[in-house]
């Protein structure tokens, strides 16, 4: 059960290094604000966004089939897959059949979703993540902190250190191009020698039977062009109907996420190569239960741009970690539950509710609004939640009865003299210990008025 | 047009002023305004903590108190929002109907309802205006700062034609402040981050004051200066608007 909060606490013990996260995400909001600032239109275009993924959504089944029916008119082979052990055993036997046991995988949220490198690993497959990235937080034997930017919780010494110890590399106190260039030799190595490439998909489009994947370091095309096997995972709600709605979706990923206005390479995934086989895994793996959640189905809207993570005020200063999710910040604060609500029941809290998620997702899934609403759906558990119920249970019996809201308010000023009405005992702890309580004033504004106006 | 006046419930304990300052200016407007004196709370607190179904009760209360009046007026985004936002809970009688529509946040009340930006106010000092989310993003006093489009604020606009102050400009002009009700609490440290972070924007621009739409981020920021004894204060609008040469 992950507690996010006690690990934000943790995460905050290094105050300048949560300055530093911070400054780095805000760094990345900026550019996306100048680039969709550029673009005219670009209010226009999220709307248009939402409702193609609205109506996709409402048709998500036929969509899915004439995917599929095009997907295989391309030669392509189409595996479907319930869940993340299903996925991860297709995958498997397909390398099995060809002998593959060198794998080199771009990026891909949904493979670390299903837990994939560990499944393969264990099999004796060897699966090097060719993101830059993924690859460092690879070699660090962490999890991705952020959807886009993997690594973003890493600094330069870090990295310089990680190379050092893994790749050989002299220590250069950080030197970015010397580093990238010791990456490029050690992944290029990779590329050469690798049996079988796995991409993810970031659109599939159901009247071609395409898969779109967007890189900046052109990894995924390395991948699929050095080898005879490429197999694509994609979730289900990866659909777009057409190939001209990737004019909308590349743009506001693209600004979205980094603020370039697009990725270095887009790459169109359509048929095998001559003598090669091209496999699509087409994974739910909990997606057709959160659809079914009238109240959390525009979760599914989601292009994975990370930009509701870098405006979070909660996950700058938390760091993707604390989330101990596959999908952090705002996002996966409501899809993570979705999947397994008590393991992940105090994401919805991680949040102040500000809202800032919602005005800058490209296509405006009401962020805040879901977790409002998970909120609602976790306190019904009583048990679990024992604590914060009672104290919130008081306080909404206190309110909804004005003669004890008074009589309440008299005791709390004369014998405390200072509390909201919603901290009480230990949330009062939780209070001081880095604030002030409010001072009591001499009297309430209720006073006040009926001396003066009554 | 008679004005039903809703103080919330943290305003009213601790901060009366606020409340003074919100009833003064709209009597200054001429207006007859009312303070329902069985008022408690809009239940927020206990609803953003994810027990709306409990707050339900409190729900009624204030519909019953306050479905009589031409408007309702409220010191606090807020409160306001989240009467007009999640009171949809609640059956939708004409009566909730009417409150959930006629319930208004002071700065956009004196400007959109009453067509006033003036108020021959007075306050000779260096001010940084904080906006609160819930009135910026909630009831679009403003707008935020991922939105493309035409910039506008409605609480800029009154304070800017306050004698003798001066607004100044923040790196980050929306963020939040970090208090969010019960998250205060329950996630203490990146709340108390969140507070420190917005409190330094206001002095890296030599502020003497932050003002805000609501009292709520004003209490955490405050709790926060006061514990380290920064030399800033805090002033809801209405204190602001409300304040006169002497
Ligand atoms: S929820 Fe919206 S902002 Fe967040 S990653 Fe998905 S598309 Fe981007």
């Amino acid at each position: 059960m992950i507690n996010h909060a006690e690990a934000a606490e943790k995460f905050n013990r290094d105050e300048e290094h949560v300055n530093w996260h911070d400054k780095s995400l805000w760094l990345v909001r900026q550019k996306r604000d100048a680039a969709a600032a550029h673009f005219k239109g670009w209010e226009e275009l999220r709307n248009l966004a939402s409702e193609i993924k609205t109506h996709t959504l409402s048709k998500l089944d036929q969509y899915l089939i004439e995917f599929e029916e095009q997907a295989i008119k391309n030669g392509a082979k189409v595996h479907w897959a319930e869940n993340a052990d299903e996925h991860n055993k297709i995958v498997f036997e397909i390398l099995s059949k060809h002998g593959a046991e060198k794998i080199v995988k771009s990026k891909s949220m949904l493979t670390e979703e299903c837990g994939l490198n560990h499944y393969l690993e264990g099999k004796g497959i060897e699966v090097v993540d060719t993101d830059l990235g993924e690859r460092i937080v690879q070699l660090a034997k962490e999890p991705p902190s952020h959807i886009v930017m993997p690594a973003i919780h890493k600094k330069r010494k870090e990295i310089d250190e990680l190379f050092h110890q893994h790749l050989k590399t002299e220590l250069s106190g950080g030197d970015e191009v010397y580093l990238a260039r010791a990456a490029r030799e050690h992944l290029r190595q990779k590329f050469l020698n690798a049996d079988a490439a796995l991409t993810g998909a970031n659109f599939a489009v159901a009247e071609s039977g395409t898969i779109v994947v967007c890189t900046n370091e052109g990894n995924a095309d390395m991948g699929v062009h050095s080898t005879k096997l490429h197999i694509a995972s994609m979730g289900i709600e990866k659909i777009i109907p057409r190939k001209e709605h990737l004019a909308i979706f590349l743009r506001l990923l693209a600004r979205s996420a980094t603020g370039q206005s697009i990725t270095s390479y887009t790459s169109h995934y359509r048929s095998p190569k001559p003598g090669g086989e091209f496999h699509i895994i087409i994974v739910d793996n909990g997606r057709t239960t959160q659809l079914g959640r009238t109240e959390f189905r525009n979760s599914l809207k989601c292009i994975r741009c990370g930009a509701c993570m870098n405006t979070c005020p909660v996950y700058r200063r938390s760091g993707g970690h604390s989330y101990g999710s596959t999908i952090p910040g705002p996002i996966g604060s409501i899809l993570s539950p979705g999947i397994n609500l008590n393991d992940y029941n105090s994401l919805p809290f991680a949040s102040s509710l500000c809202g800032s998620c919602s005005d800058v997702c490209p296509v405006k899934i009401d962020i805040h609004t879901e977790l409002y609403k998970w909120r609602q759906v976790i306190t019904k558990d009583l048990n679990k939640n024992k604590f914060k119920k009672i104290i919130m249970l008081d306080s909404g019996f206190i309110f909804s009865h004005p003669l004890l809201f008074k009589l309440s308010g008299r005791v709390v000023n004369s014998s405390l003299k200072i509390m909201p009405e919603f901290l009480k005992n230990n949330m009062i702890k939780a209070w001081t210990r880095k604030r002030e309580l409010p001072r009591a004033p001499e009297y309430s504004f209720q006073q006040w008025y009926k001396k003066n106006r009554e | 047009m008679l004005v039903g006046l809703f103080i919330p419930c943290y305003v009213n304990q601790f901060y009366p002023q606020v409340g003074i300052a919100t009833l003064q200016l709209l009597e200054k407007q001429g207006l007859k305004v009312e303070y329902p004196v069985n008022q408690t709370c809009c239940g927020q607190p206990m609803a953003n903590s994810g027990f709306e179904k409990d707050a339900i009760k409190t729900y009624k209360l204030f519909v019953k108190n306050f479905n009589r009046y031409d408007y309702i007026v409220a010191p606090s985004g807020s409160c306001v929002y989240h009467v007009k936002k999640h009171f949809d809970i609640i059956e939708q009688t004409e009566e909730v109907k009417k409150v959930r529509s006629s319930i208004f946040e002071i700065s956009e009340f004196l400007l959109k309802v009453l067509d006033k930006d003036e108020f021959n106010s007075y306050f000779p000092y260096k001010v940084g205006l904080h906006q609160s989310c819930h009135g910026l993003r909630g009831l679009n006093l403003g707008k935020p700062s991922e939105i493309i489009d035409e910039s506008f604020s409605i609480t800029k606009k009154l304070l800017s034609n306050v004698k003798g102050i001066e607004l100044v400009q923040l790196d980050r002009e929306d963020e939040c402040c970090g208090f969010g009700g019960t998250f205060a609490v329950t996630e203490e440290a990146v709340s108390v981050k969140m507070g420190i972070d917005r409190i330094n924007d206001h002095l890296n621009h030599k502020a003497e004051v932050i003002t805000a739409t609501d009292m709520s981020c004003l209490m955490h920021l405050d709790g926060i200066i006061r514990r380290r004894n920064l030399q800033i204060k805090i002033k809801h609008i209405t204190e602001i608007l409300n304040s006169m040469e002497k």
